[in-house]
């Protein structure tokens, strides 16, 4: 019992990452249908730049702050200038193999800037855990560090959901996604928004990236690409439209792998085979995911 | 001094040019229809206007220039159109499709306009919390027509709002709009098929035959016009 209750708990620490990702993930699919395959590797350049700041003596919460405001830029000048010029509605691929260069790309600049040792980042949250029970002298503990993931993925989950179905901004950004020529007609300009979109994106996956960094003892260059794997599969369980949703699904992807660590010794060192199963499993079962809204159109 | 003036205006899509110097005008409160068959360059004139399209030649309104503006420019100054096939918004809510023809109003009284529009189009009121692409097909012309006023428009652009429609709806539709013309004193340039229906409500009627004006007249007068109604219009 003891046991399952720590890989639970160890798998709701990975789960809040996926979550997180797939936020970001999320939130370009939502605001311009795409799926940005780029998404990890944005991040982690990203917490290269956080990881940077912390080493010149900044606070990490400061460090982190600044990165997210670099990446929001960042994110708004790559929608600009990479995927604009080949955006086109007859072949929507175009931005996927754009997407994929940038993947490639950007993991490759990380190391010729940054070099391919391992790098420690500071964590935000303290450290030590708290003990939740214990039967017959076994403790089940959880991390503090998982209690303050949970608590930043549900802050960043009100906030969107705020940003998007309260607020003006967030009604202009999800008439661009639904129809862009008709958002023009009305006055919208769908540019911005699609800018908008991903500058946000890049600034969510700045923060995912830097808490997780520092959930490691260590980090390189590989940082993102099982994490964006396992995010990809709870977004597309998630249904790719749903906030809560992705994060949901997170935390059950990050349950279901530790466990499957645990219990299924079939699978001991090809664990990345769960989240790929899931895709598929959901992509053929029910391609709106479990909280994905389902489309009705009549003409 | 007409509210819009269309003078001698060019454009098409990339190499292949539909419309050839077309000169039209909108009079402040009227509502002016363009007929003619398929092809002849009617969506194409709309798309014109709202700058969808690059043209030559002018559009005027109010006098002043606005080819080469972008459409969410052109909405801006008060041009509303509901393009072919409605332009909803299907997987947001109805309440938030009409929201978004007030985007970019700033004033307070965007509540009243919605309770007043949802007065006017029950139905929408009815399923104000509904997915608007649920809804039927003339439910969603009447939740165009209505969004579109949610933006208090000085011109209203209407592209072939029967189409798809059955005919006791598209009845209903112009019904409406002939109540919104001469109620509110809205602006109107509306192209339609259905050229008995249009010209019942309209003041003026131009007859649009490969990307230029063949015949313009009195709505009245282009009704009861024996020979345009066979060479053109078919009724």
């Amino acid at each position: 019992m003891q046991l399952f209750v720590e890989q639970v708990l160890n798998g709701v620490g990975n789960g809040v990452v996926y979550g997180l990702v797939a936020l970001a993930l999320v939130i370009i699919f939502r605001t311009t249908g795409v799926l940005n395959f780029a998404q990890g590797e944005m991040a982690l350049f990203s917490t290269y730049i956080s990881w940077k700041l912390t080493t010149t003596g900044m606070p990490v919460v400061a460090a982190i702050a600044i990165s997210m405001a670099i990446s929001f830029i960042a994110g708004a000048a790559i929608e600009r200038t990479l995927i604009r010029p080949v955006e086109s509605a007859r072949s929507p691929l175009n931005v996927v193999i754009v997407t994929l260069g940038l993947f490639l790309g950007l993991n490759s600049l990380v190391q010729l800037i940054f070099g391919t040792d391992p790098q420690t980042m500071p964590s935000i949250f303290p450290a030590g855990s708290i003990e939740l029970f214990s039967t017959n002298g076994d403790a089940a503990v959880i991390q503090k560090q998982t209690i303050g993931l949970i608590l930043v993925l549900l802050a960043e989950c009100l906030v969107l959901w705020f940003l998007l179905q309260r607020t003006r901004l967030g009604l202009k950004l999800r008439a661009v996604a639904a129809d862009p020529d008709s958002a023009r007609l009305h006055g919208i300009r769908a540019g911005s928004m699609l800018m908008f979109g991903w500058a946000l994106s890049a600034a969510l996956g700045a923060l995912a990236g830097s808490l997780v960094a520092a959930e490691r003892t260590g980090f390189d260059a590989s940082l993102m690409q099982t994490i964006l794997v396992y995010a990809l599969a709870a977004a597309a369980l998630g249904g790719f439209d749903s906030l809560w949703g992705a994060v949901i699904c997170g935390l059950l992807v990050g349950v279901a792998d530790a466990l499957t660590i645990q219990y299924i010794d079939a699978l001991d060192g090809i664990e990345v085979v769960l989240p790929l199963a899931l895709i598929l499993v959901v992509l053929v079962v029910m391609p709106n995911g479990l909280f994905g809204k389902r489309t009705v159109e009549r003409v | 001094m007409s509210l819009l003036e269309m003078e001698g205006v060019s454009g098409g899509y990339g190499p292949v040019q539909v419309l050839h110097g077309i000169d039209l005008a909108v009079d402040l409160g009227h509502v002016a229809v363009v007929l003619g068959a398929n092809g002849a360059g009617k969506t194409t004139t709309l798309r014109a206007i709202s700058g969808m399209i690059s043209v030559t030649g002018d559009i005027r309104l109010d006098g002043r220039s606005i080819v080469g503006k972008p459409p969410e420019a052109v909405s801006k100054l008060g041009i509303a159109h509901v393009p072919q096939g409605r332009g909803t918004f299907t997987e947001l809510t109805v309440d938030e499709n009409m929201r978004i023809g007030a985007i970019n109003r700033h004033d307070r009284e965007i509540d009243a306009d919605l309770d007043r529009w949802y007065e006017v189009f029950p139905r929408l009121g009815e399923r104000r919390r509904q997915q608007a692409g649920s809804m039927s097909g003339g439910e969603q012309q009447m939740l165009a027509l209505a969004r579109a006023m949610m933006s208090r428009p000085r011109l209203l652009l209407l592209d072939e709002p029967s189409l798809g429609l059955a005919p006791l709806v598209t009845r209903e539709l112009f019904a409406r709009l002939g109540d919104l013309n001469r109620e509110e004193g809205l602006s109107v340039l509306v192209v339609e098929q259905n050229a008995s229906l249009a010209l019942d409500i309209g003041h003026w009627g131009y007859v649009l035959e490969a990307g230029h004006i063949a015949v313009q007249n009195s709505a009245h007068e282009l009704h009861d016009d024996e020979a345009v109604r066979k060479a053109y219009l078919g009724f």
